[in-house]
């Protein structure tokens, strides 16, 4: 018996080494790499919940992207990289080959960087993966505008000299940065300790431990001794709630606590429930269901497409709307330019390239207040004006409370070039030239 | 009928100690060094990417810790650091010396791993069974932060997620994304035979008797005349050794980054389960574990897809966690000896067949 299952399950690996991809049909095929499981998965199902639906809206109303439809599938993660790889191979030549991808991981980001370029597959990472990637001549293939990990911190210390009324008044001040101790947490620090020594504040780096996500006690104990006048907020996952609830539990004022753009979904605060009201977190796109576009998304959902209103209107939900409007505009931008209907992937990264969201058009779009302006250039993959937004929870809901924070360019786009020079020499990559 | 010894005479003793001293084992070998060797020209790039090259890595990961733990009976759970650490040294060679050929790096990465698991082994000589245990965790947290703290070994990368740079052998691409899925897995195939083929013959040398006489019982050992410290901690370091080289491979050969959450502790208990769902002490073993462990989440992950069925994917990825627990618990139940044990009783049965008594 025990043999036999063994034969059995032998022969179902013998299938899947000649499984043979799908044939080619009219759509563009976007892999969903999501994580609806796993310990983040309270972040994952609004995620994707509002990517799928912002494409089956777009199916439903308009038929696609110029009548092409959008042909989507779903491959779950659990937030591990090595899953995430295995998924994007599954299904990169599925439905006639992906176009794009968003990895919404940072490990699967970085992993697929290069090989995502070789397969003529564009990236795009919102607001995430590798800051460098912002340098367009050494990563041609990678997105992540609106804004990067490095222009979000930039524009927290902006908003922070904003409160203070005036950025010379952040001398001799004390900021603690509580960050997960991940790469992708500490992103920000060579940025902060630049601006630290510009501004002349004193910067305080608490680092938590990835096992000791849920027990922070420690950390915040620090936190109390030194009685900072701002606190930075970079968690992921169970980090969030359980930091909230610690600053709470040493009465520390909540609006003095800025989150990054991970710890300020609903996910995040509402453990904490009443303790993480006042608490403000960055953003790079509205809150809430009060957008024209969502009137469309209703009525996809009222004809059985989509999600059907799971999450509508959770933050995480409009980032993953926004990501995938950034994906169906760079279309519109490359059918127009290409002259053709059914793009490939260097089509699609021609028009991410070449994307230019005005005022005007966001407006047309249906997502005013939703989306940022964006331009991207050749050099500038992060798009020429990044800023932030920023939000306060006020106990059952999150409240934009700012207008655009624009980030310090001057400060972060050197940064970004050293560090892209650096992977180049390493991986004898001659950057391109864009003129 | 098909598989029995009788009458395959040996006329010398060096055919009498040949590794694998029956013929219907060695035809069995070469099939499947012939399926190894021809895959590259009929799998698909997906299976040579996604299913053979992260296979045939932990099969590497998976023999290092049943060297240690099912031959010399120390238990680790620090393989996922060691991984690790293979992983930012090879990074580090590959990067210092970029004139080197890769293999010699990760060889090199090898060796700087069997010196750290040579330090972390220590503990090894004073301490036992579940104590020991947790003082290998030390070195799985101790490692990460290491790596993930001191800038040097990411070479001052502000982003600390270094990509490891493109390499080539005999003028093909290995590493990097320009080397194709068939080169990657080509490269990976020479370690992964070239590392059990000495581990076999590490397990019957004196060096491996000498392991299995501390396992079965230290102190009976050491009245024979066996040194506990040199024995524990060459099983240490040449453990560490085979976790490195797979460390350096998956970071160079499969993800194509040196994440260090791709290490983690849960990394460390897939090892160990790999280990003992393939079977303690032996080398096949291994190979079944970490198929198996490997392959059957996507296995079971990826069903549904081929009978048409339409489930998503969060439901199914809660099912493959049911199924996958529950094989792991019917097959200790059914086998507590592993599927190294399985395989050894499918022969008895065969040698009787098909006249059984």
């Amino acid at each position: 018996m025990l043999l036999r299952t063994i034969t059995l399950a032998a022969t179902a690996v013998a299938t899947l080494a000649t499984a043979v991809p799908a044939m080619a049909e009219g759509g563009h095929f976007i892999p969903v790499l999501s994580y609806r499981t796993g310990p983040y998965a309270p972040n994952g199902v609004p995620f994707a919940n509002g990517y799928v639906d912002y494409f089956e809206m777009l199916n439903h109303r308009d038929g696609g992207v110029g009548g092409v439809p959008f042909i989507l599938e779903e491959c779950e993660t659990g937030y591990k990289t090595d899953r995430g790889i295995e998924c994007y191979d599954r299904l990169k030549n599925n439905s006639g080959g992906a176009v794009v991808l968003s990895p919404w991981s940072t490990g699967t980001t970085y992993g697929l960087l290069e090989k995502a370029a070789k397969d003529e597959i564009p990236i795009v990472t919102l607001g995430y993966g590798r800051t460098s990637a912002a340098d367009g001549r050494v990563f041609p293939w990678v997105f992540n505008f609106p804004a990067t990990y490095w222009s979000q911190a930039s524009s927290m210390v902006r908003y922070i000299g904003q409160e203070m009324g005036g950025l010379d008044k952040l001398k001799g001040k004390k900021i603690t940065l509580v960050h997960f101790d991940h790469p992708g947490g500490r992103e920000p620090i060579p940025t902060l300790e630049l601006l630290s020594q510009k501004y002349g504040f004193e910067l305080e780096k608490l680092p938590v431990a990835l096992n000791s996500l849920s027990e922070q006690k420690s950390t915040w104990l620090q936190v109390r001794k030194n009685r900072p006048d701002y606190v930075l907020f970079f968690g992921w996952g169970v980090m969030n709630s359980t930091g909230m609830k610690e600053a709470s539990a040493i009465r520390y004022p909540m609006d003095k606590m800025l989150g990054w753009w991970w710890s300020g979904a609903e996910a995040d605060v509402s453990p904490a429930a009443e303790a993480a009201k006042g608490y403000k977190a960055f953003t790079m796109h509205g809150a809430g269901t009060n957008y024209k576009v969502f009137e469309s998304i209703k009525a996809a959902h009222a004809a059985g497409k989509g999600y059907k209103g799971e999450a509508m209107g959770d933050v995480l939900y409009n980032r993953g709307m926004v990501n995938a409007a950034y994906i169906a505009e760079a279309m519109v931008v490359a059918q127009k330019h290409f002259n053709k209907k059914q793009l490939t992937g260097a089509d699609v990264r021609w028009g991410l390239e070449n994307l230019n969201i005005t005022k005007e058009r966001i407006e047309e779009l249906g997502l005013t207040g939703l989306m940022p302006v964006t331009k991207v250039t050749c050099e500038n993959h992060e798009g020429t004006t990044p800023a932030a937004l920023v939000q306060q929870w006020d106990g059952t809901k999150w409240n934009i409370i700012s207008d655009w924070i624009p980030a310090m360019s001057e400060v972060v786009r050197p940064l970004v070039e050293q560090d892209a020079a650096l992977y180049a020499k390493e991986n004898n990559i001659t950057p391109r030239t864009c003129s | 009928m098909l598989y029995r010894e009788a009458g395959d005479f040996k006329t010398s003793y060096a055919k009498d100690q040949a590794l694998i001293p029956i013929r219907q084992d060695r035809t069995m070998l070469y099939i499947c060094i012939a399926i190894a060797l021809v895959l590259p020209f009929v799998a698909s790039d997906y299976f040579l990417g996604s299913i053979a090259i992260p296979v045939l890595i932990m099969v590497i990961a998976a023999i290092g810790l049943n060297l240690l733990l099912g031959f010399c009976g120390q238990i680790s759970l620090g393989s996922g650091a060691f991984m690790a650490a293979g992983a930012y040294m090879a990074y580090k060679f590959a990067t210092a010396f970029p004139w080197m050929p890769m293999p010699v790096s990760i060889i090199l990465a090898g060796i700087a791993t069997a010196l750290i698991g040579l330090a972390f082994g220590l503990p090894a000589v004073r301490i036992k069974g579940f104590y020991l245990a947790v003082a290998t965790l030390a070195a799985q947290f101790f490692l990460l932060w290491l790596f993930t703290h001191v800038p040097w070994f990411v070479n001052y990368s502000i982003s600390g997620v270094p990509t490891p740079p493109p390499t080539t052998v005999l003028g093909v691409y290995v590493t990097g994304a320009d080397a194709p899925n068939w080169a990657k897995y080509l490269f990976v195939l020479a370690f992964c035979a070239g590392l059990t083929w000495v581990a076999y013959n590490l397990v019957r040398s004196r060096i491996g008797r000498t392991w299995m006489a501390i396992r079965d019982m230290d102190i009976a050992a050491e009245l024979i005349g066996i040194r506990p410290l040199w024995t524990k901690l060459t099983a240490f370091a040449i453990s560490s050794f085979y976790c490195g080289i797979a460390g350096a491979l998956w970071s160079f050969c499969f993800i194509n980054t040196v994440e260090p959450t791709a290490f983690d502790i849960n990394r460390s208990f897939q090892i160990l389960f790999m280990v003992i769902i393939g079977g303690l002490g032996s080398i096949l073993g291994s190979y079944f574990g970490a198929i198996f462990i490997t392959l059957f989440p996507i296995l079971l992950n990826s069903a549904p897809a081929w009978f048409g069925l339409d489930i998503p994917g969060n439901i199914i990825t809660n099912l493959e966690f049911m199924i996958f627990g529950a094989m792991i618990v019917f097959f200790l139940i059914a086998e507590p000896n592993g599927l190294a044990r399985l395989w050894q009783l499918g022969k008895e049965k065969l040698r009787l067949w098909p006249f059984p008594h």
